[in-house]
């Protein structure tokens, strides 16, 4: 498109939010506006006492978690949510995405209000340095930001869906683990809060690049599938990598891969895609899916028999109107 | 084995787990009304505090008395992301409806879950058959 041209000038539009062309950018407006929220609803400095129970190296591991967190939210807030605006369908999904960029600076910024409310000036700036010498956190950062700059669409969601509900997770697992310890509870409940927008932006990319799939060519669609599963592939790889060097010090990395397989499933169902490994190698820690979501018995199967049955008539608030019974 | 209703939107999560469960089932549209005991499979949208968990939909769908009387079960999904909220719908169907939740699977299932339901669902039903209608 030439903007210079004088003829075929569209007109600048308004956003109109009393014609929404596709259900979904409302709804997920709607989710995303109501779970807005800032670091300083949770009071970080509960977790001081915590924190002084963590030995010299836990401090520092989870420091430097934290730091490569905020790298990848600086990623996603300053390229990422921006580098979808043009392939933007409807004026509501640039609103979305403009809401999602903003959400990513809140989630990096969050990160420093633990930093400020916890640690010692000099264990800060001795993690950012680390985090931009650390060759693994660095080609994480490398292989996104490729991808970002690629030409196809198609590909650019892929990069930002993996981001979204599989990059994070090598840092998200350790506030959960110190969570399921009664560590750093209030930071573990920060870092729910990132979690679940997370998941709101990762099912909300993924749906857009399943309508974007519908408008190529069969050929097109077999690429972009074995695009994304090899990219998967490489960004395991530095994930593993990025794990052991992080999590080995403290006995932890196969329980953290455990949750990098279970994530990574869960990122390829947000763009359509089967999962890609077995249940052999995603049984994640009870405890940190506990620590993940607290409160919902996250294994509920009535069919084994094995007494876990929901009870039925525990009252449950369905404040809905628009039920009849 | 009897019917199978289940709700998805447009992200397909549900759907896909349903294709691979490779039962008979019906997705619920605007005019959706079974004849057939069945179990409903649905996903959980809920605004953050718990509200509106249940699509519009589904609960169109169950505002139906003589729909509302076949049902037998729920399955309830969502993201295990969500927290608190996981599965909503389907605990807030099985307290409204009386009936029991019978398994909770995060976003398509894995193949584990497909088995575990595929499995569940012909064992529930032959007991159903059993106790009587
Ligand atoms: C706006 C929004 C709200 C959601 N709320 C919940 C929730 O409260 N609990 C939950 O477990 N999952 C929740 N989810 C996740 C969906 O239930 C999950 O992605 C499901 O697989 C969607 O099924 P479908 O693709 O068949 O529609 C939510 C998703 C969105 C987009
Ligand atoms: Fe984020
Ligand atoms: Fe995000």
């Amino acid at each position: 498109m030439n903007a210079q041209s004088p003829v075929r000038r569209t007109p600048t539009r308004a956003v109109n939010w009393n014609r929404v062309q596709d259900d979904t950018d409302l709804t997920v407006w709607n989710r995303l506006t109501s779970n807005f929220w800032l670091p300083e609803k949770v009071p970080l400095s509960n977790d001081i006492p915590s924190w002084a129970t963590l030995t010299d190296h836990e401090q520092q591991l989870t420091i430097r978690v934290f730091t490569g967190l905020t790298m990848l939210d600086t990623v996603q807030a300053s390229v990422g949510a921006m580098a979808m605006m043009p392939d933007a369908v409807t004026p509501h999904e640039e609103a979305v995405l403009t809401n999602i960029a903003f959400m990513e600076s809140v989630h990096a910024r969050s990160y420093s209000s633990i930093f400020s409310t916890l640690c010692a000036t000099k264990d800060i700036d001795e993690a950012f340095r680390w985090s931009e010498e650390n060759p693994h956190l660095q080609k994480k950062a490398r292989l996104v930001l490729e991808h970002y700059r690629s030409a196809d669409p198609l590909r650019r969601k892929v990069a930002s869906v993996f981001l979204e509900s599989f990059m994070f997770y090598s840092g998200f697992y350790l506030p959960m683990h110190w969570s399921s310890r009664a560590k750093l509870t209030n930071t573990a409940d920060l870092i729910r809060l990132i979690i679940r927008d997370e998941a709101v932006h990762g099912y909300y990319i993924g749906y857009k690049f399943q309508r974007a799939l519908e408008r190529v060519t069969e050929a097109e669609r077999a690429e972009i599938k074995d695009f994304a599963f090899a990219m998967m592939f490489d960004l395991y790889e530095v994930e593993e990598a990025y794990t052991e060097e992080l999590y080995d010090g403290v006995g932890l990395s196969e329980d953290v891969k455990k949750f990098l397989h279970y994530n990574a499933n869960k990122a390829l169902m947000n763009l359509g895609y089967e999962a890609l490994f077995p249940s052999s190698v995603t049984d994640v820690n009870p405890a940190i899916l506990a620590a993940l979501s607290p409160n919902s018995d996250e294994n509920h199967d009535f069919f084994s028999g094995s007494g876990s049955s929901y009870v039925i008539g525990k009252a449950v608030a369905t404040e809905d109107e628009d039920w009849d019974f | 084995m009897t019917g199978l209703v289940y709700y998805s939107s447009g992200s397909g999560n549900t759907r896909r787990f349903v294709e691979r469960l490779g039962l008979p089932a019906t997705r619920i549209a605007a005019d959706t009304r079974v004849t057939e005991p069945f179990v409903l499979i649905t996903p959980s949208y809920s605004d953050g505090e718990g509200h509106g968990a249940v699509a519009k939909p589904v609960i169109r769908f169950l505002n139906d008395p003589a729909n509302r009387a076949l049902i037998r079960g729920v399955i309830g999904t969502g993201n295990l992301n969500f927290g608190e909220h996981f599965a909503l719908a389907g605990k807030i169907i099985a307290t409204k409806c009386q009936v029991p939740l019978l398994y909770t699977f995060e976003l398509a299932g894995t193949e584990e879950d497909v088995a575990r339901v595929r499995q569940g669902l012909e064992t529930f039903w032959t007991r159903q058959r059993s106790i009587g209608p």
